[in-house]
């Protein structure tokens, strides 16, 4: 993302520009956009004209407009942004409080206004902005009939595409129809990763498996490529990275992630980082268990005893539809960073921060033990 | 009274399956209190003992009791001629003279082309010769007798057994009107419309299985004893007359242990012993592992075909092979040891009645394997949590320590206080045998070996084996078969293989492939361990071919049954689970792997709803916020996409299951309520 424009006062009120250049810098927006919002970008409106002779026409004009956000819209697969709101700012095409539908889009610039830009907000911003925080990685993780074909960027694994195949097993006298499934299996993976992975992008491509499927797989695909004189696979042989899983299911990305031999390759990636410390929090849960808490009550109960050491927080939590929800998430957020506290922001597209999402949303690593919260009943919330 | 005493033996069983199911899994410290108390355990594991069906097992096997049935029975015809039915033998009548034998086939041909393929052949067989070959009388009976095993309401979805999909839609539809409860576990899934996962999220109730609706079976409701006794006979005679009378004794054997054990090379050597391995072949595996400089790999290729397996010498997947002793038809299956392999060994482990485990007698190799991180630990805890409940430990490679009598003991013990204390297996039910798997010493035969011979008098291999006692195959069940493989046949049919579960199945039958909720023709059954090609019982390894079905309808983990009875499929429930030694502890939104026979699943525990004492089941808290190692809970799982399971209390094979993650087994579970 690059940010063009930017001008916010003291009390938060501004806008900025911003340019997705990405797929991922729509999730971004997403992230930032909230309900209330106003959004101005080039857009394509439909307009009836009338002619002198009473007939009418329609046709499509570009033109930009700025509307005020009423609906969010994102498809996580197409990477697609859709907002739906009424027109704001009158011109020759659209009256006041039309409605209109605006389509985000990749290397279109578009400017965002808030009422109050958070400190959440703003660092979703920057963040989105650093270039040092990308690191585009491919990952499939397989097991004998099942793979996950996943794209991993700094904010989000996109599982591109899961592969299932069944594959007799071994009989007696008879391996064959094993064999044969297995190869049927590697080509469709082998298929998945030529239409799904853009060598040009990707720096590196993980094949993670349990056993010997990785290195089974990577050779018939070599194998394959070098029969079919594939270029793009040949030319590419050093981005493959073999590790191993405990299984094809996507959640063995995390073993994958927390991998040396992956972490020696590629600095540290924003989802290793979440990995780690939810990690953390679970080795402590096992250790300390009165310095280790979840769910919105006890961590803020935690907060106000200035006890928190580190704050993970799922960036759905961000994305409330009522503003008063997200205003306690930031408040919290910054709460801690005023106690000298460490905050982590899970993307909840990482496998981290889905399984962050399914424990409530927030978790918290205390300093110091606190024993009588433990106690206390843990609400339903979420 | 031998049979008597045999039912019995059976039965016991089954008792203390239930009483021990609690006790694996133990850690030491609590190991002092490890029965559970009769009342929790009561409510959640399905005892048949309790019921009146083990009394009415016996007396059905009682002509006199027949005769006086049938003399009061003019008010139930309809039952009784089922009744009278099934007890007249099924054999082809050997004493038939040449005009009965073509008056019968001309008979059976007038059935068969007006049943078509909707009513098994015995049953077609059975009714002729009970109408005297006349072709309208046995219409007539067969159209009377509904050929379910359930109660007699059965007959209202039996009727036009050949129903089409649509009308079984159809039917379930109205069978389910009458309850809303059964809706999202049938219908869902036949009604694509309907979201399963939100209409299925509200709803479980104690009558939640359509089964149950349909016709409350007699091991699962409290039906009066006469009607169990009708109901119960059916199957149970048929088993009998199959299996009993002239068969050997099905025993579904699992071969377990750490990686480079010796399993697979014991195995092969005990089959080629048994003759199962021509000479031929072995000689054969013998120049080519030399090729390869795997020599001493030679007995393990019997079982490890693939290319990979032997290149590596390495098992990765179950190898299954049969061999019989005296008294039993042996079904073996031979699991991986490798660590990564554990989901393969849990497909082998869940079809297995009895375990060998084996371990590697060297010194450092016995104590690598049995250290946390080796997978003899695992292993245990694992075939026991599948319902395992009779072991024999095979201390093998005892030739590297020279068969010092000393090292046998030392490891017979530190094995034996593991599985007592922590697997929760009864030390009468557990034997210890020195073997090598290499040289074959102590297999089929008494030592040879002087030093063994010197201070070892117990029995071989074999002889082990051979007391194995086969656990009571719940045959009167609805029928659940759990597919474990899908391959092609020869012909265009689909062949599956897999476990009889619970019930039997016939050839001829049409039945319902769940989830997929696809019907098909079961062409033809053939099993592993039993001769018979027409009827599989429960407990039998089968191989199934299916007609009027694509492969692509069935995958692992599907499960036949028949079309008035499908088994439930869910994607939410509520579990009791027993964690094992974990190194993380398990919270809400915690993601694992559902195992469950050979299916295996992302799934993710959603809720913890209390933690429950290990033994008594008493709630020690609710809503933990966390559960530690060795602990016990109530929580509530889902499962990525709906998969058929049963309540434990029900049809324990289908009830429960391990959950695995990293790489580790975290806990293994029982369905004690569908959501
Ligand atoms: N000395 C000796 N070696 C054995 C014995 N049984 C197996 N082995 C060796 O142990 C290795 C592993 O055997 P294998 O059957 O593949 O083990 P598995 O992984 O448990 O199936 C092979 O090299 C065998 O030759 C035995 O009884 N004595
Ligand atoms: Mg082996």
């Amino acid at each position: 993302m690059k940010q063009t424009y930017r001008d916010i006062d003291k009390d938060g009120k501004g806008q900025v520009s911003l340019m997705p250049e990405e797929s991922e810098d729509l999730w971004h927006a997403y992230n930032l956009i909230a309900i209330g919002d106003c959004v101005t970008a080039s857009t394509i409106r439909k307009v009836q004209q009338e002619s002198a002779t009473g007939s009418s026409t329609s046709s499509r004009v570009r033109t930009t407009l700025t509307i005020q956000v009423e609906a969010i819209d994102f498809d996580t697969q197409a990477c697609a942004l859709r907002l739906k709101g009424r027109n704001t700012v009158e011109n020759q095409y659209v009256k006041m409080g039309a409605y209109h539908t605006l389509d985000l889009e990749q290397n279109r610039k578009f400017t965002l206004f808030k009422v109050h830009w958070d400190s959440v907000a703003i660092e979703r911003v920057d963040s989105a902005c650093d270039p040092t925080q990308h690191a585009d990685l491919a990952a499939v993780v397989m097991q004998d009939g099942l793979a996950f074909i996943c794209l991993v960027t700094s904010a989000m694994t996109l599982v591109r595409n899961k592969v299932e195949v069944q594959i007799p097993r071994k009989r007696k006298g008879n391996a064959q129809q094993h064999e044969k499934g297995l190869h049927r299996f590697y080509d469709t993976v082998i298929q998945g990763i030529l239409r799904h992975v853009n060598f040009e992008v990707v720096k590196c491509v993980l094949i993670a498996s349990p056993g010997f499927v990785k290195d089974q797989f990577y050779e018939y695909m070599m194998q394959q490529a070098m029969k079919s004189d594939n270029k793009v696979l040949l030319d590419n042989r050093g981005k493959f990275l073999l590790v191993h899983s405990s299984s094809g299911f996507k959640h063995a990305l995390k073993e994958v992630l927390m991998d040396p031999v992956v972490t020696m390759k590629l600095a540290d990636t924003k989802a290793a980082g979440e990995v780690k410390s939810l990690e953390a929090f679970y080795v402590m849960l096992k250790t300390e268990p009165s310095r280790a808490f979840y769910g919105l009550k006890h961590v803020q109960k935690a907060n106000e005893a200035q006890a928190i050491e580190t704050l993970m927080v799922s960036d759905s939590l961000f994305r409330a539809q009522e503003v008063g929800k997200r205003k306690i998430y930031v408040d919290l957020v910054d709460s801690v960073r005023d106690n000298g506290g460490d905050v982590k922001i899970f993307s909840s597209l990482h496998v981290s921060g889905e399984q962050l999402d399914q424990l409530t949303g927030v978790a918290a690593i205390l300093r110091f033990p606190m024993p009588d919260l433990e106690e206390e009943e843990i609400s339903d919330e979420d | 009274m031998s049979r008597h005493r045999s039912v019995r033996g059976l039965n016991y069983d089954e008792e203390y399956d239930d009483y021990y199911c609690d006790a694996y899994g133990h850690s030491v410290e609590d190991s002092a209190n490890f029965c559970a108390s009769p009342g929790f355990e009561q409510q959640y594991m399905f005892d048949r003992s309790k019921s009146t069906a083990m009394g009415d097992y016996i007396v059905g096997t009682n002509p006199d009791e027949e005769d006086d049935d049938d003399d009061d029975s003019d008010g139930k015809d309809k039952a009784m001629s089922r009744r009278r039915l099934d007890s007249v033998h099924v054999e082809f009548p050997s004493n038939l003279s040449p005009t009965s034998e073509a008056r019968l086939k001309e008979c059976l041909e007038v059935l068969r082309d007006i049943s078509g393929e909707s009513i098994p052949e015995p049953f077609l067989l059975n009714a002729a010769i009970e109408a005297n070959y006349d072709s309208n009388i046995a219409l007539q009976i067969l159209h009377d007798k509904p050929r379910n095993t359930e109660g007699p309401s059965i007959d209202i979805v039996r009727e036009g057994s050949d129903a089409s999909l649509d009308d079984l839609k159809a039917k379930l539809e109205t069978i389910c009107r009458e309850d809303k409860s059964a809706r999202p576990k049938v219908l869902d899934k036949l009604a694509p419309s309907t979201s399963r996962t939100a209409s299925s999220s509200k709803s479980g109730s104690s009558c939640s299985t359509p089964r149950m609706i349909i016709s409350p079976s007699p091991s699962l409701s409290k039906p009066s004893p006469r009607e169990s006794h009708k109901a119960k006979l059916d199957p149970v005679a048929e088993y009998e007359k199959e299996r009993k009378s002239s068969q050997k004794q099905c025993l579904n054997m699992v071969v377990i242990g750490h990686v480079d054990a010796g399993k697979s090379t014991l195995m092969g050597h005990l089959l080629f012993k048994m003759g199962q391995v021509n000479q031929k072949t072995m000689h054969k595996y013998e120049q080519e592992s030399k090729k390869v400089g795997k020599q001493s790999f030679a007995f393990a290729w019997v079982l490890d075909e693939t290319g990979e397996e032997r290149t590596r010498g390495i098992t990765m997947d179950v190898g299954l092979s049969k061999f019989e002793t005296k008294t039993k038809s042996v079904t073996l299956l031979d699991a991986p040891g490798h660590k990564d392999f554990i989901p393969n060994m849990i497909t082998g482990a869940s079809q297995a009645d009895v375990a060998l485990l084996v371990v590697d007698a060297t010194r450092g190799e016995f104590e690598t394997g049995f250290e946390s991180g080796g997978q003899t630990r695992e292993h245990a805890l694992l075939a026991r949590s599948l319902g395992v409940l009779q072991m024999g430990v095979v201390v093998n490679k005892l030739d590297n320590e020279g068969w010092s009598k000393q090292r046998f003991e030392e490891i017979s013990h530190k094995i034996s206080a593991f599985l007592t204390k922590h697997v929760g297996l009864r030390d009468a039910d557990v034997v210890y045998i020195p073997c090598s798997g290499l040289t074959g010493e102590n297999l089929i035969s008494p030592p040879t070996n002087d030093a063994l011979k010197s201070w070892y008098s117990g029995p071989c291999l074999v002889d082990v084996i051979e007391k194995f006692r086969p656990p009571e195959r719940p045959v009167s069940k609805p029928l659940r078969l759990s597919v474990t493989d899908v391959f092609k046949g020869v012909s265009s049919l689909v062949n599956v293989s897999g476990k009889v579960e619970c019930g039997f199945v016939q050839a001829g039958e049409r039945l319902l492939i769940m989830p997929q909720a696809e019907q098909c023709i079961l062409k033809a059954v053939a099993c592993e361990n039993a001769s018979s090609g027409m009827t599989a019982f429960a407990g039998d390894q089968v191989v199934a071919s299916l007609a009027g079905i694509e492969a692509q309808n069935v995958s692992l983990g599907s499960v036949l049954c028949e079309p008035q009875c499908p088994v439930p499929v869910a994607t939410r429930f509520v579990a009791r689970l027993v964690v094992f030694g974990i190194e993380i502890p398990i919270t809400r939104g915690f993601p694992v792997i559902f195992h469950q026979n050979s299916m295996s699943e992302q799934a993710m525990v959603v809720k913890l709803i209390a933690s429950v004492h290990r033994s008594t089941g008493e709630i020690l808290k609710n809503k933990p916020r966390c559960l530690l190692k060795n602990s016990s809970a109530l929580v509530v799982l889902e499962v990525a996409r709906p998969i058929c399971i049963e309540l434990y209390k029900d049809v324990k094979e289908l009830g429960r299951f391990t959950l695995r993650c990293s790489g580790a087994t975290i806990a293994a579970g029982m369905i004690t309520e569908i959501l």
